[in-house]
């Protein structure tokens, strides 16, 4: 145990997280500045700069840096962090960093190719929108850099389990799984990037079959989702009781949890598809079955997390039906981040539950009601939680105090109001018709777009809460790095679970054999929809770059 | 460190509590209800989302096949065809018009990139995929006339991609 504690304080461990998170947090700052510039020109307001030239350039760069290069390094940072105060360390820290500067080359290469204006075929990039070659090429470093550090993390739990017989520690479970849905995500867009778009934006091949190309997405493009909500279902498993002084309610369910997501977030896509051309109602409806059963591991969570806080409250001298809820440490910024995240979260699930609902999908599909939800759920569910964690984190990384505490605590107050403003109004007015990704909403002041006009402002101010909210998590986090007083490493303790573990590891803890079933359910899910489209007579599309 | 609590000498079944016993049924008959009411209205009243497996050439699309020219059809048994294109930034024909209550069938496709044709605020939404023919059926109960929209990315001038649709008694004139 002693060599785990001094390797738990190893200096260069730290500077290995620090890099990523460094890149993350600049990532979200200038994904900021183009947000809050998008959501005014949707409603219409004048600012700066503001042409549809500009307008679908930055929606291409908030897109990539916010939801791929955002969460994807804080997700890795976070990852090293867990290995390093669980199982002992990275398995090797020269390939971490080699994974580092191959996802930043990756992401430099991107982000430049969208800037320069070549490359405005936002962040889904549907073909046969065709951008620079630079673009796919970046985009496919950045995964390749990932995978890198999903190596590591394999290997350093491998490491760990051949000279410990007793269950993953928790947080280290949660993250395996999400390295594994992040391999079984990205083959689909291996297939896409590496198979098609890459060879036809350089010329190799003439033509693209855009309907195989948003199938390979798709299957990539929502195990992703749950690639950045299991590292916050980790927090709020493994951390977030520990910081309430509670226990966690059940260690056995976590770890279910965490293998229901491997099983069922990649045969789910054609639910993305469900407008689409080309593929047939009856796997759009098997999709639909899969995508249910999804449902129900973040329904699980819902119990079990709040019942580990009703434990914290109550131990913290919290009587009656509610009284423990008063009891819990709202001053903290972290947990208040967190509790305003899941309170965001069951508004997402209900809407996401509204989204895969097969045939009324049609309702909502590519209106700003889409937007609207994986703002609360992905902007806030996920990131509120990264951005509370970033408070819990940086003393642990750093060895220095949280500086502005007060600002601290006014952040994820203003990102949560912020952000209902603007996906409340954004539900309502996908509802109404009103698109997504669009410079202007006012279509030529038609009768419609007059009923959401001011339902669009109440968005916009949405968004100018949300960009002051991230100013001050900046503010935070860089005050902290650079001025915070140190006070030495801080000890990083994870949630006890109320029941005891047992002795050696269980079922849900064999990992291999679960992502070999989650193997064969993409197979049964993919394999005979893709034949099917492959057997059509096909007919391929050159490329167009209207911007 | 976690590591703390696996060295714990007690080791006993873990179990389930009672109350959380109660959640996971209650959960899993709520996402099976769901998907009851999903499959039932699927399989007894043919609700499905737009599926139509039909490809075409995109390159000759526009010269030589029905969407050369596009139109609205009235046909004998009262509903309308409507042959679209879809293109980089107008819908043709721009303005539908179709009696009310009666089916509409739309067949859609793109010469050049993906376009969404929505008809905005009704669930009449489907993705124009170049290569592939879009069609779906739909039915508008009510006179009026609606906003069409492009709701996929297609260029700088995605937002200024419209039509119009109007659905009317059979009783009113021409304009």
């Amino acid at each position: 145990m002693s060599s785990l504690v001094d390797k738990s304080q190893d200096s260069s461990g730290n500077r290995l997280e620090i890099a990523h998170f460094a890149v993350a947090i600049s990532a979200f700052g200038l994904g900021a500045v183009m947000a809050v510039m998008q959501a005014l020109s949707r409603a219409d307001i004048d600012v700066v700069f503001r042409s549809p030239k500009v307008y679908y350039l930055s929606m291409t760069a908030h897109g990539v840096l916010m939801a791929l290069v955002f969460t994807t390094f804080f997700i890795m940072g976070f990852g090293l962090f867990v290995a390093r105060t669980t199982v002992g360390g990275v398995a090797s820290e020269r390939w971490a960093w080699a994974g580092f500067w191959v996802a930043l080359g990756g992401t430099l290469i991107t982000t430049l190719a969208i800037l320069s204006g070549t490359s405005t075929v936002l962040y889904t990039f549907y073909p046969p929108l065709m951008a620079h070659p630079a673009f796919y090429i970046g985009a496919a470093l950045l995964v390749i850099g990932s995978w890198i550090w999903g190596g590591v993390m394999i290997a350093s739990w491998r490491r760990w389990k051949r000279s410990n017989s007793s269950p993953l520690p928790l947080a280290m479970h949660g993250m395996v799984a999400a390295v594994i849905i992040w391999f079984l995500a990205t083959s689909g867009l291996a297939m896409e990037v590496l198979g098609q778009l890459i060879p036809w934006s350089l010329g190799w091949v003439d033509t693209i079959d855009p309907v195989l190309a948003r199938t390979f997405f798709w299957w990539f493009g929502h195990p992703l989702t749950y690639f950045w909500l299991l590292p916050a279902y980790v927090l709020w498993y493994a951390v977030l009781p520990e910081i309430v002084g509670g226990r966690l309610f059940s260690d056995r369910l976590a770890r279910a949890v965490f293998v229901m997501f491997i099983l069922f977030s990649t045969p789910v896509g054609f639910h993305h598809q469900f407008t689409d051309p080309g593929i047939s109602s009856i796997w759009k409806l098997v999709h639909t079955v899969t995508t249910y059963a999804i449902l129900f591991p973040s329904m699980v969570t819902a119990f079990t997390v709040i019942a580990s806080l009703e434990v914290g409250g109550r131990l913290r001298g919290g009587t009656g039906v509610f009284g423990w809820i008063k009891k819990l440490p709202w001053r903290d910024p972290f947990f208040l981040s967190v509790a305003l995240a899941m309170l965001s979260f069951t508004v997402g699930g209900f809407g996401g539950a509204i989204n895969a609902a097969y045939a009324m999908n049609a309702m909502v599909h590519n209106t700003f009601w889409i937007p609207a939800h994986f703002h609360v759920t992905v902007g806030t569910a996920v990131t509120l939680t990264f951005m509370g964690a970033s408070y819990w984190l940086l003393p642990r990384v750093t060895g220095r105090e949280l500086a502005l505490p007060r600002v601290a605590f006014a952040q994820p107050l203003l990102w949560f109001v912020g952000m209902m403003m603007f996906s409340i109004s954004g539900h309502i007015t996908g509802l109404m018709g009103q698109p997504r990704r669009v410079y202007s909403s006012d279509y030529f002041g038609s009768e419609a777009a007059e009923a959401w006009r001011w339902l669009t402002l109440m968005s916009a101010s949405g968004g100018v809460v949300l960009f002051v909210s991230s100013l001050c998590f900046i503010a935070v986090l860089g005050t902290t790095f650079f001025c915070g007083s140190k006070v030495g490493m801080v000890p990083t303790r994870f949630a006890r679970s109320l029941e005891p573990l047992p002795e050696t590891a269980g079922g849900f803890d064999r990992l291999g054999l679960w992502t070999a079933i989650a193997v064969i359910l993409i197979v049964l899910a993919y394999a005979y929809p893709i034949w099917q489209l492959l057997t059509l007579e096909r007919f391929g599309s050159p490329g167009f770059s209207p911007f | 460190m976690s590591n703390a609590q696996s060295t714990s000498p007690v080791s006993r079944t873990m179990r389930v509590d009672v109350y959380e016993r109660w959640w996971l049924w209650i959960a899993s008959s709520l996402i099976l209800g769901f998907l009851a009411i999903i499959v039932a209205s699927s399989v007894l009243h043919a609700v499905h989302p737009p599926s139509h497996v039909e490809t075409i050439d995109p390159a000759t699309a526009r010269t030589e096949s029905e969407f050369a020219s596009p139109g609205v059809f009235p046909q004998p048994d009262g509903s309308t065809l409507v042959v679209m294109v879809a293109a980089m930034f107008t819908f043709d024909p721009e303005t539908v018009v179709v009696p009310v209550g009666e089916p509409v069938r739309f067949r859609i496709t793109s010469p050049d990139v993906i376009h969404g044709f929505q008809i905005a605020g009704t669930n009449a939404n489907v993705t124009v995929i170049p290569g592939y023919v879009s069609e779906f059926e739909v039915t508008f109960p009510r006179a009026g006339e609606y906003l069409v929209l492009c709701n996929e990315f297609c260029g700088l001038s995605h937002h200024m991609m419209q039509g119009r649709f109007i659905a009317r008694s059979a009783r009113e004139e021409d304009p």
